[in-house]
C-alpha cells in the first residue's frame, strides 16, 4: 500500500490500461495540457497526441464520435470536464451509446466510459456543481459508477475500461486531493459490489461518492453516543449492490440513504422503495432520504451551503430513526 | 444533365435494376404497411434511389455506412439482405436487427452498414467518431455518412464536419437533399446557401450534383471516394433530389401541389436512367423487364416475411449490457 491521491489514483488507471490496451485511447477537451483538473497530466507525453486527443469544444461530437470510434474497435475514455456539460451530448449518450446495442439486435457493444465530474465544488454555481447520478441509473444499457476513495478510482475506473458496456463514470470535484491507501500491485474493484465501509448494527446508511465521507464522520460522532451505524458505500449505482443493501438492512431494521443530488428522484428513492418493498417486515422504523432540496446551487457560500446535506443533519436523521416511536 | 450514349451500360443497368429493386422493396412495405402487417412508421425515399445506388455501389465491402430514417435504399445498396430488412420491418425473427429497431434502426454490420438512425443528425457525429477510430488504427477504409437536407440546422452536422476537418478523417458526408425537413419546405427554415456552403466555410471541398442523375452522381461519389481513401480528408457530396411520398408512408403531404409532385415524378432517376439506357440502345423490352423482376423478387420476401414467426419474447431481455443484465435482475 502507498499514499496517492484520489486524482492521482484515477490518471494512473488510465496509464495501466492504456498501457495493457493499445486500443484504448482517451479524448476530449485541453487532454494535451493535463485535463481541466490535471488527470490526464503528462499521459499525451507517454501516449501520444493520437491516443491522448486533444478536441474541439463539441460536446456532442466527443460522445457522438466516441459511439463510432467504439464500433470500431477501439475502447475510447471520453472526458466531459464537469457532468453538467455532459447535457450536451444526451442524445449520443443516451439515444445512441446505451441503445445500439440493443437496437441493432446485439451486432455489436458499444466500450466506452465516460468520464463527467460531479458535485459541489466551492462556489462553482448551477452549471458546474450539479449530481445528475440518478439520470443514468434510468437508462437501460448504461453502467453508472461513483467512485469515493482513492483506491476505488483505480480499481473502478480500471474495471470501467475493461467494461464492454458503456459506463458513466462520475469522480467527485471535490475529492480530488483525498488521500488513501492504494494497492501498488494490480488492483481492479468489480462493477457493482458495494463496500461496507464501516460495519455497525444501529442503523444501515447507504451512501456513495463524497457522502461516504460526511457519513463516516457522522458515524464517529454516533459511536461516541453508543450508536454503531453501518455505513454502505454502493460505489456503483448500476447496477447496485442489493444484496448487500438488503442483508445489511435485515440485520439493523433501519434504513437511511444519503446523497448529494437533489432528493426528490434521487437514486435514494429507488434504495428506499426496494428496501421497504423487500423488508417491510424487517423495519423497525421508516426509511430515511437525505438529500439536497430541491433549489439550483448557488454561488455564495451561505446559499450554496443550503444545498449541501451537512454532518449535522446525517446525526439528526440517524438519531430520529433510533429512538423510541411515540404514538401519534 | 447527362445525355450521351457513351454511358457503361453493363455498369447502369446493373445501378438501374438496383433502383428497380429499392423501390420495389419499399412499396412492398408500403403495401405491407397498409396491410397491417408492418406496424411501425416507415419513411420511403421513392424517387431518391440513385443517392443509394451512386453513393453505396461506390464504397468497398469493407467501407463504413451510416443512414438515416430514409435509409432502406442506402442498406440495400451497401449489401444488406432484402429478406432480413423485411423481416426486420415485419418485426420477425431473423430480421436484421432481431426484431429489436424496425424500419428506422435497420443495421447490417456485417456489410459494414452501422446503422439508420432516427434521430435526425445523430449519425454525422458518429460517422465522423468511426472514421476516427479507423485512422487510429490505420485502416484504408473510408465512411459514407448520409443525411438529410433537415439535418444541416441540427448542431451535431457542425459539430461532426469541423471535428472531421481538424483530424482530416476519411469521410464523404452526403447530403440527400430531397427538399423537407419533415412536412416543412427546408428552404424556408435555412438561412445562407445550404450544405455545401456551409462545408466550405470549414474547410471542406463541396460538391453539388443533379441527385436523380446518376451517371453525373456515380462520377462525383466515385472521385470523391478516391480522394478520400488517398488521404485528403472529408468531402461532402450534396446531392438535389426529390422525395416523391410524404414524409412518412402514411402522410399525404397535402402541403404542396400535386403538379409540383407529378412533374417531379417524371423526372425521377429511374425514369431518367431509362431515358439513358434506352438512347444507348438497350431495348424497352429488356427495362420494362428489369422492373418487373425487382417487384416480383419483392412481392416474393413480403410474403416470407409474413410467413415468419415472430422474435421469442424473451430477447426483449437480451443485449441490454453485460455489468447490470437484466436478466439477472430487471430492477
Amino acid at each position: 500500500m502507498a499514499q496517492d491521491s484520489y486524482l492521482n489514483a484515477g490518471r494512473r488507471a488510465v496509464i495501466e490500461e492504456m498501457t495493457r490496451d493499445e486500443s484504448i485511447w482517451a479524448l476530449g477537451e485541453d487532454l494535451g495540457r493535463g485535463g481541466v483538473f490535471g488527470q490526464y497530466k503528462g499521459l499525451q507525453e507517454i501516449f501520444g497526441a493520437a491516443r491522448i486527443c486533444d478536441t474541439p469544444i463539441s460536446e456532442a461530437c466527443i460522445m457522438g464520435a466516441a459511439v463510432g470510434a467504439a464500433m470500431t474497435g477501439t475502447r475510447p475514455i471520453v472526458e466531459m470536464r464537469f457532468s453538467d456539460f455532459a447535457l450536451c451530448a444526451v442524445d449520443e449518450l443516451v439515444n445512441q451509446a446505451a441503445k445500439a446495442r440493443y437496437m441493432f439486435g446485439g451486432q455489436m457493444r458499444v466500450p466506452m466510459v465516460v468520464r463527467e465530474p460531479i458535485g459541489i465544488w466551492r462556489s462553482s454555481a448551477a452549471q458546474h456543481s450539479q449530481s445528475l447520478e440518478s439520470w443514468y441509473t434510468h437508462i437501460p444499457g448504461l453502467v453508472v459508477v461513483a467512485p469515493a476513495t482513492p483506491a476505488d478510482n483505480l480499481g473502478l475506473l480500471k474495471s470501467a475500461i475493461r467494461c464492454d458496456d458503456p459506463v458513466v463514470y462520475m469522480e467527485h470535484k471535490n475529492l480530488w486531493a483525498l488521500e488513501g491507501e492504494v494497492p501498488e500491485g494490480e488492483h481492479l474493484v468489480d462493477l457493482g459490489r458495494a463496500d461496507i465501509a464501516r460495519a455497525g448494527d444501529a442503523v444501515t446508511i447507504v451512501t456513495w461518492s463524497a457522502m461516504r465521507h460526511a457519513c463516516l464522520r457522522a458515524a464517529e460522532t454516533l459511536a461516541t453516543q453508543g450508536i454503531e451505524v453501518e455505513v454502505i458505500d454502493l460505489r456503483t449505482l448500476w447496477p447496485w449492490d442489493r444484496d448487500a443493501v438488503l442483508a445489511s438492512v435485515r440485520r439493523t431494521g433501519r434504513l437511511l440513504v444519503v446523497h448529494e443530488a437533489v432528493a426528490v428522484s434521487g437514486f435514494g428513492a429507488e434504495i428506499a422503495a426496494s428496501v421497504a418493498e423487500a423488508l417491510h417486515h424487517d423495519l423497525k422504523a421508516p426509511v430515511r432520504r437525505l438529500g439536497a432540496p430541491r433549489i439550483p446551487i448557488a454561488y455564495a457560500p451561505p446559499l450554496e451551503d443550503r444545498a449541501r446535506v451537512s454532518d449535522g443533519a446525517i446525526i439528526d436523521a440517524v438519531q430520529g430513526l433510533v429512538a423510541p416511536r411515540t404514538a401519534a | 444533365m447527362t445525355q450521351t450514349k457513351n454511358i457503361d451500360r453493363a455498369r447502369f443497368l446493373a445501378l438501374l435494376r438496383l433502383m428497380h429493386r429499392i423501390r420495389a422493396f419499399e412499396e412492398a412495405a408500403i403495401g405491407a404497411q397498409q396491410a397491417g402487417l408492418v406496424l411501425g412508421a416507415i419513411h420511403p425515399s421513392i424517387g431518391q434511389e440513385a443517392v443509394a445506388a451512386g453513393v453505396c455501389t461506390n464504397l468497398e465491402r469493407a467501407d463504413l455506412l451510416l443512414s438515416t430514417h430514409r435509409g432502406h435504399g442506402h442498406t440495400l445498396a451497401k449489401g444488406a439482405d432484402p429478406l432480413a430488412m423485411m423481416r426486420e420491418l415485419f418485426g420477425r425473427a431473423g430480421g436484421t436487427c432481431g426484431g429489436k429497431g424496425g424500419s428506422m434502426h435497420i443495421a447490417d454490420f456485417g456489410v459494414g452498414m452501422l446503422g439508420a438512425n432516427g434521430v435526425v443528425g445523430a449519425n454525422i457525429p458518429i460517422a465522423t467518431g468511426a472514421a476516427h477510430g479507423l485512422k487510429l488504427q490505420g485502416s484504408r477504409q473510408i465512411v459514407a455518412c448520409i443525411f438529410g437536407d433537415g439535418a444541416i440546422n441540427r448542431g451535431p452536422f457542425l459539430e461532426g464536419l469541423n471535428w472531421a476537418r481538424a483530424f482530416d478523417l476519411p469521410v464523404l458526408f452526403v447530403c440527400e437533399d430531397n427538399g423537407f425537413s419533415a412536412t416543412t419546405r427546408t428552404a424556408t427554415m435555412t438561412g445562407g446557401a445550404g450544405a455545401g456552403a456551409r462545408a466550405e466555410s470549414i474547410g471542406i471541398p463541396a460538391l453539388e450534383v443533379d441527385g436523380n442523375d446518376l451517371p453525373e452522381l456515380d462520377a462525383a461519389a466515385r472521385g470523391a471516394i478516391a480522394e478520400i481513401r488517398a488521404g485528403k480528408g472529408p468531402v461532402l457530396l450534396h446531392a438535389k433530389t426529390y422525395r416523391i411520398t410524404g414524409h412518412t408512408a402514411v402522410d399525404p403531404a397535402t402541403y404542396r401541389p400535386a403538379e409540383e409532385v407529378a412533374a417531379q415524378r417524371a423526372k425521377c432517376p429511374i425514369a431518367r436512367m431509362e431515358a439513358l439506357l434506352a438512347l444507348a440502345g438497350v431495348e424497352a423490352e429488356t427495362l420494362a423487364q428489369l422492373a418487373s423482376e425487382a417487384a416480383e423478387e419483392m412481392t416474393a420476401i413480403a410474403a416470407k416475411a409474413e410467413a415468419t414467426g415472430w422474435p421469442d419474447a424473451a430477447r426483449a431481455f437480451a443485449d441490454v449490457q453485460d455489468i447490470g443484465d437484466p436478466r439477472e435482475r430487471a430492477f
